[in-house]
């Protein structure tokens, strides 16, 4: 009886994954490090090596095939018994891929997307659509906006020859060479500063953060420099730069990687700040980012960089900063989100229409310029509003979001204004507790009954 | 001190020298006039003198290119009207007046002038640096050749900020310039007391950049080692590293007292060295210019700065309407 031999996860955020080639075909006698095959993951192509000795049995996936998902069985080795994290246990394998799922559950099953409806400006006739990565859309973006303008170019950590830490920028270096996509030392107080004085001097840069945890060391040329030069001098230099990269927690990469900054950059004065959640707006954002003549912070999800959905086949998509999108018509609250906590708010508007609550979905996109209009409308209508973001609970994008229905809508607010957020701790790594610390459906649905005094 | 001026005849032609001695002399009694408007309160929050110092930017813009540009920290005066700016203009930003570079909405340590290709203007130490560099970036992005010289001091020296942009400005030989204003304290904290190593320039040797020292209060000496540098550059073989010994005759900022050092090493250092005064006396000396053409330069540098000291208070305050302009083009 031989040992399964499972997909291995190899990177935090990775769900599904394919055997790019095989190193061993069946008879062979492989021993511990001998490489098996190379897997292509959401990230990369990696090196799988076997882990004990025995002869290869059985290859259960054939190479280049569709993607399969973590821990599917791949081959099957007869030898010595092993029982490490890549192999099947001999009993219940079922149930440890069970727990696998459950784990991660909260980010990483994608609830049911309605269709994603486009904005005004464009004509909904004779276009067609293709299923598209949000990984993919944004190159897509920077693509086009390359190929349009010379002056854009991309800078970062990894972004041209390994072609991105999260293979956003696949393909860029060997389409507009390594004049344009620049590897960068790591070094992003130095590079940050660097791209913001190119953007002083007439250059359109695009510069990624390998995560925007790392922006941090960054912080004062994107607030100082870059978003308040316009200002201070008077009208005369502006800085069309777009700042981007994933944001927020991905899976248990814990306190120092996983953190929402939408409030902390939302809150200057000269910066745009934009959270796609979509990859059509992923796209249509980023393009009309980089033509943006001011500094645009661009706030992506690395949870979302795989998740597909429809995108317009257009020669040139663009979508406006500073308007929100509803994504569904309701009646009786209104749910606002951004970036990946619209996942959760879809997913917990389809549960309340079970209860028999009709929730209006608000994606708010842009968090600078911040379409108060759309969510004041919305809750002038519904009379009840939940916000629902990842980031801390203090000052955050939902508190401002409160302030202004309290302002602007208070004689039409039949309850509080509810704000589901991250819990105030920093992130913890033990999966069980990072559940807990991210906002959750439950705890959505839980403040859309409380809002509308739904009882049974 | 290093103590390098030079002495025999130089190369320049007489009309060179007086522009020279005319634009130090503007900045010093510039600087003056600021430091008397602060007293009277028409300049508020901090304002950094140049005073001491003129020779470095004098002596650099007089061999700065066409297209060339400049971006420092935030004692700026000085360089802004060596590179041209309108004394009227910078001394109305002094004092918060719609008729300044800024609007009045930078001040004194944050003007800029996209016309004279001067970058600013910038109040957090260091930061100018990487910013140079991404400028020299993009004259190299663009096939231009030209230059940035960006300022920094002793004090910023020590940000790690430099040491990335050095790593980064060497890998990919930008044209930049890097001149350290070495005036000897950083705030009140002197080079002695602040870093490891005497010499400043010997910091880029880790990362492959060539240097040199400077002597910042000759003007002479600044330009030759100044063109020097900048050809390099422009030949695609940058960065280069210029550390000007220099000293600044008054407190950091108008508030310091300045009780790090002693009325003895400032008078010291005027009297020996003053940038402004050797020049002229050498230029006396080797017969090139008279008395009366100095009293000359110098009543219309006190003309120039009397207007624009006038211009400043005349200036109206910025529009209650200019608070929400320009926070996005």
């Amino acid at each position: 009886m031989g040992t399964k031999i499972l997909l291995p996860a190899l990177s935090p955020t990775m769900e599904v994954g394919k055997i790019a080639k095989w190193f061993v075909k069946e008879g062979d006698t492989v021993e511990s490090g001998d490489i098996l095959a190379e897997i292509e993951t959401d990230k990369a192509v990696m090196e799988f090596e076997a882990i004990s000795e025995g002869v290869v049995e059985k290859l259960l996936v054939t190479a280049n095939s569709e993607p399969i998902a973590v821990n599917s069985p791949i081959a099957i080795i007869s030898g010595e018994d092993d029982q490490t994290a890549n192999t099947d246990p001999p009993t219940d394998q079922d149930e440890v891929a069970a727990t696998v799922q459950e784990e991660t559950a909260s980010v990483r099953v994608p609830p049911q997307v309605p269709k994603e409806k486009l904005s005004e400006e464009i004509a909904l006739e004779n276009v067609s659509f293709k299923s598209q990565t949000f990984r993919e859309a944004l190159r897509d973006a920077m693509a086009e906006e390359m190929e349009r303008d010379e002056l854009v170019f991309l800078m970062g950590e990894e972004v041209a020859e390994y072609e991105g830490a999260y293979k956003v920028s696949q393909g860029l270096l060997e389409q507009f060479g390594s004049k344009r996509v620049i590897d960068t030392p790591i070094t992003e107080h130095g590079f940050t500063g660097l791209g913001v004085g190119a953007g002083f001097a007439g250059l359109k840069p695009i510069v990624e953060f390998m995560t925007f945890n790392f922006a941090m060391q960054a912080i004062d040329h994107i607030i100082n420099s870059a978003g308040k030069t316009l200002y201070m001098s008077g009208g005369q230099m502006n800085c069309p730069i777009v700042f981007r990269g994933p944001n927020g927690a991905a899976a248990r990469v814990a306190a120092q990687h996983s953190q929402d900054y939408a409030a902390w950059y939302s809150h200057i004065p000269g910066l745009k700040v934009v959270q796609p959640f979509s990859a059509a707006d992923a796209k249509g954002l980023l393009k009309s980012a980089i033509r943006d003549p001011n500094p645009v912070v661009f706030l992506e999800n690395e949870i979302l960089y795989n998740r597909s959905f429809d995108v317009p086949e257009l020669d040139d998509y663009t979508v406006p900063l500073g308007k929100a999108k509803i994504w569904q018509e309701g009646t009786d609250v209104t749910l606002v989100s951004f970036g990946i906590g619209m996942s959760h708010t879809l997913e917990a508007a389809q549960e309340l229409e079970g209860l028999g609550i009709s929730a209006e979905v608000i994606d708010l996109r842009s968090l600078r310029p911040l379409d108060k209009e759309t969510v004041v409308e919305s809750v002038k209508k519904t009379n009840r509003c939940v916000t629902i973001e990842e980031g801390f609970p203090v000052c955050s994008i939902g508190n401002h979001l409160s302030y202004l229905l309290m302002q602007e809508a208070f004689d039409w607010l039949d309850a509080p204004v509810t704000c589901c957020t991250g819990k105030d701790v920093p992130m913890p790594y033990a999966a069980n507790l990072e559940k807990l610390a991210l906002v959750s459906v439950p705890e959505i649905i839980e403040a859309a009954k409380a809002v509308s005094y739904w009882e049974k | 001190m290093v103590k390098k001026t030079v002495a025999t005849k130089p190369k320049e032609t007489k009309e060179q020298l007086l522009k020279l001695y005319s634009e130090m002399l503007l900045i010093r009694r510039f600087e003056e006039k600021s430091g008397q408007l602060y007293g009277m309160g028409l300049i508020g929050g901090f304002c950094h003198l140049y005073i001491g110092q003129e020779a470095v930017v004098v002596g650099l813009e007089a061999i700065a290119e066409e297209g060339d540009k400049r971006i420092t920290a935030y004692r700026d005066h000085g360089h802004m009207l060596a590179c041209g700016m309108d004394p009227n203009g910078v001394m109305a930003e002094l004092t918060g007046r719609a008729g300044g570079f800024s609007k009045g909405k930078g001040g004194s340590m944050h003007m800029f002038s996209k016309e004279k290709n001067f970058f600013g203007g910038h109040g957090i130490v260091g930061a100018q640096v990487p910013l140079g560099a991404g400028i020299a970036f993009a004259d190299q992005y663009q096939g231009n050749h030209n230059v940035t010289f960006t300022y920094f001091g002793d004090g910023a020296a020590n940000q790690g900020q430099i040491y990335e942009t050095f790593n980064m400005a060497s890998l990919w030989k930008l044209p930049v310039v890097f001149v350290i204003e070495n005036n000897q304290y950083a705030m009140g904290t002197s080079i002695k007391r602040g870093s490891s190593t005497p010499d400043l320039y010997t910091r880029g040797i880790a990362f492959g950049i060539r240097g040199e020292i400077v002597d910042g209060m000759d003007v002479l000496a600044v330009s030759k080692a100044g063109k020097k540098a900048a050809d390099i550059c422009r030949k695609g073989n940058g960065p280069y590293i210029l550390e000007m010994k220099t000293y600044r005759y008054r407190g950091h900022s108008m508030s310091d007292p300045a009780k790090y050092r002693t009325r003895e090493e400032v008078q010291q250092v005027r009297k020996q060295q003053d940038p402004i005064d050797s020049l002229r006396d050498r230029l006396l000396n080797w017969k090139i210019a008279s008395d009366e053409e100095f009293k000359e330069i110098d009543r219309s540098v006190k003309k120039k700065v009397n207007e624009a000291s006038e211009f400043s208070q005349k200036s109206p305050e910025p529009d209650d309407a200019e608070l929400y302009t320009d926070v996005y083009l």
